[in-house]
């Protein structure tokens, strides 16, 4: 893929403060996503290119801006100059990247014309359909760097609420509108409101950086490239509800995001953004990452602060819900990273400046993750209220082999599918909900024609049925069960009945389950019965799967006037299920064939046919 | 003694009629203990902080070994069960010795959707490890499937120690794990 330069436009120019005293500035994205495409190479790379060139040049790290589908991107600044993003490269093209702009700069690019091409940022629909607020600097900044998020006006929120009272902020935040961007929907203000009403000598704030829907990334994205805004939205919350002690909930599997925000934390300590008397105030606060050691349960607030607590991860009834009796009995409030990032800006530029776009109940924006068969993957933030069709087709440019998308998958393993007639939906919390599905963290999964739908519900409950804690039998025993009824289904032992099997059992864990990782846990289920019961009776009926992945249900043939007789798939076969008859014709034994699909794979004649 | 068993699993049994190994393993004993005890030094005795003190012994040791979690129990005042409830609760936690390398598989919904089962049983077989079994009897790999690394744009993934790789293919397999001896 050749490299795709995009120039930025006049209003995206860098704060002269991140030149430092240098001419340019370069910015090497490294996140989790470009270490798959070895980033740390190509800042090798770039970095010595500078020393050969001599260049006065500022080498910063960055995060990843969200356009994961092109990483890895680098991007180079001029002060009082132009400014391109560089997409698509790798260890063998960076070399180019410096060249590039400085012919760039004297008009001189006709050189490059047939390695790069250069496109105006503003009219790539992936970042100009965008409203970005929490990612504008994701991509630009260091997020090792504190003297860089105060250049873009870092920690003005919590200066802004300090010179307030603490009923000021919550009133500020209940005022924005903001809606709790992890799960469910539940007002941030209402919540820090209920934690401060309650009297106690010592009250805890707790950042949820847990993340664990699988599909999801922004909470990783938002951290890893701006951590300075999670730990000032962390301590804003801690001033509004009286705590002066905070944790930070850390997914192990996201050691990346973990580094960064203890670093964030140290670095804010030595500057007096943490600690005793903050920004000169008589407020004190301090924060400490605890690292997950993973359990998906732990998304329940009360699973939580047990495993804080040092125990296993089990929620508990509520009431008293947290903001009562939370982490050691006391006071608690958790709020996810990608809320607590609203949160300093909302108190830096007003409530009314937040609440300008959205929906009716749902204001602000919100970053969802695009992935499966999506051509332009990666994270986005767009208003709330925004359509599916828009996100999906304007933004992420629609399927990425060409294929008809049937559905999205949102909310993870608690959310659930929505069929292409519903594109039109606006997404906010109540039109997701009424969908049958939930906006959780917001990872969108595209799925097309190629996707089984029950293969996808059974990929679901193999996931919730292994998370469930085991501590309420209706999760426990009934995802079990329904499980192995889709296992049933898939593998073309299923009976028509078995649908309504589903159905009832789903209603009974949902209104019978602890906590919400049951009670959403048929979400998705729910939905594809609901929408794609003709492929559930496909599978059970007629024993055939459409989109060919239920490998039970398939039958792999050979293609006599397609195969040459080269004997790859013979070789390959790991049950010598491949037999020839008379030294001629080459045939699948249908008995020992275990359909896994490796001959298709290994026949350079297309040759091999599955029904 | 420190989980004898397992350490068989490390060594064949030729090499444990042989002296020199023998001795070897009496070392590794010791420095399991040492390793125990130096770890756990670090930690005031605190029940809340038994899992911090679980994660950082298997760092050191690489997995949790009977000794080790009896250790960290006595240390931090909690019940055995209790710490052995919260070794086998959490994913992270392995109570079996590990290979040289550790690979991750991710099976989140883009990577299951982009094959991620194919890269697996792919790798099994290059790198001769049976289903159900998580290490090769060589001791170079120990396997393991995890929820999602977040690279969700770079499906499927796969973690082999530190190094991370995305869109990985069935046929790439062989090249990539040709590095890790």
């Amino acid at each position: 893929m050749s490299i795709i330069a995009y120039l930025r436009s006049e209003n995206e120019k860098l704060p002269k403060e991140l030149f430092y005293e240098y001419e340019y500035r370069i910015m090497v994205g490294i996140s989790t996503c470009s270490l798959t495409k070895r980033a740390e190479e190509i800042k090798k790379i770039i970095e010595k290119d500078l020393i050969d060139k001599k260049m006065d040049a500022k080498l910063a790290i960055v995060g990843c801006n969200g356009m994961c589908y092109s990483e890895v991107l680098v991007e180079v600044a001029r002060i009082n100059g132009p400014n391109i993003l560089y997409t698509n490269i790798n260890p063998e093209n960076a070399h180019l990247i410096l060249d590039h702009f400085i012919n760039y700069i004297s008009n001189n690019q006709s050189l490059f014309q047939s390695k790069i091409q250069i496109k105006e940022l503003k009219d790539e629909p992936f970042y100009a359909l965008q409203e970005r607020r929490i990612l504008e600097y994701v991509g630009r900044i260091d997020p090792y760097s504190l003297n860089e998020y105060l250049m873009i006006g870092g920690y003005e929120g919590l200066k802004k609420a300090l010179s307030m009272s603490p009923e000021g902020v919550i009133n500020e935040v209940l005022s924005s509108g903001l809606r709790g961007r992890g799960g469910a929907g539940f007002p941030t203000g209402k919540k820090w409101k209920f934690a401060y009403e309650s009297k106690s000598d010592q009250k805890y704030a707790i950042c949820n950086a847990d993340e664990g829907d699988p599909g999801a990334f922004m909470n990783r994205l938002t951290a890893e490239g701006s951590p300075f805004m999670i730990i000032e939205g962390l301590t804003i919350m801690g001033y509004a509800i009286g705590a002066n002690k905070g944790y930070i909930f850390v997914r192990a599997e996201k050691p990346l995001m973990a580094e960064r925000l203890e670093t964030a934390i140290t670095l804010a300590k030595k500057k007096g953004f943490l600690g005793e008397n903050i920004m000169n105030s008589n407020f004190s606060f301090d924060i400490e990452v605890i690292l997950s050691a993973g359990a998906f349960v732990c998304g329940e607030e009360t699973a939580m602060i047990a495993a804080i607590e040092g125990k296993r991860a089990m929620p508990r009834p509520r009431p008293p819900y947290p903001a009562s009796k939370g982490l050691w009995n006391k006071p608690t409030c958790i709020n996810n990273v990608e809320t607590l990032a609203h949160v300093s800006l909302i108190l830096k530029n007003g409530s009314n400046w937040f609440s300008q776009v959205g929906s009716e109940k749902s204001k602000g924006t919100k970053v969802f993750c695009l992935t499966g068969s999506i051509a332009k993957s990666g994270a986005v933030e767009v208003p709330l209220g925004t359509t599916i069709r828009k996100l999906i087709f304007d933004i992420g440019g629609g399927s990425s082999n060409g294929s008809i998308i049937k559905a999205v998958q949102i909310g993870g393993p608690s959310g659930g599918c929505i069929p292409s007639k519903y594109f039109d939906y606006e997404l906010d919390y109540e039109s997701l909900q009424s969908l049958g599905a939930i906006m959780g963290s917001g990872g969108l999964v595209v799925l097309t024609e190629s996707n089984c739908m029950v293969d996808v519900a059974k990929y679901f409950l193999t996931f919730t049925s292994a998370e469930s804690c085991g501590k309420c039998t209706p999760c426990r025993i009934g995802l079990t069960k329904m499980l192995n009824k889709l296992i049933e289904i898939t593998n073309g032992k299923g009976r028509i009945e078995d649908i309504d099997y589903l159905i009832n059992i789903s209603r009974v864990i949902i209104d019978s389950s602890l906590c919400a990782l049951g009670q959403t846990a048929p979400n998705p289920i729910l939905t594809t019965i609901k929408y794609f019961k003709e492929e559930y009776l496909e599978h059970i009926i007629e024993k055939k799967c459409r989109a060919k992945v239920c490998t039970s249900l398939l039958k792999y043939e050979i293609d006599q006037e397609k195969c040459k007789k080269c004997m790859v798939c013979v070789k390959n076969c790991p049950n010598k299920a491949i037999e020839i008859e008379e030294g001629e014709i080459i045939f699948i034994n249908q008995d020992k064939c275990i359909k896994c699909g490796t001959c298709r794979i290994v026949c350079p004649f297309n040759a091999i046919k599955v029904s | 003694m420190v989980g004898n068993l397992e350490k068989k699993m490390l060594f064949s049994k030729e090499a444990l009629n042989n002296k020199e190994k023998l001795l070897e393993i009496e070392e590794v004993e010791l420095d399991f203990q040492r390793k125990i005890s130096e770890t756990l030094e670090k930690f005031e005795s605190d029940p809340s902080k038994i899992i911090l003190a679980l994660q950082a012994l298997q760092n050191v040791l690489g997995y949790l070994p009977k000794e080790a979690i009896i250790k960290a129990a006595e240390k931090m005042g909690v019940p055995i069960s209790h710490a052995y409830g919260v070794a086998t609760f959490y994913h992270q936690f392995r109570l079996k010795p590990i290979g040289r390398h550790t690979v991750y598989f991710c099976f989140g919904t883009a990577c299951h959707l982009k094959g991620a089962e194919s890269i697996y049983n792919a790798f099994l077989k290059a790198a001769n490890i049976n289903n159900d079994e998580n290490t090769s009897k060589d001791g170079r790999f120990t396997i393991h499937k995890v929820r999602c690394f977040g690279a969700c744009s770079m499906a499927p993934i796969v973690k082999i120690d530190n190094d991370i790789y995305g869109k990985v293919t069935p046929s790439e397999i062989r090249k990539i794990i040709s590095k890790y001896k």
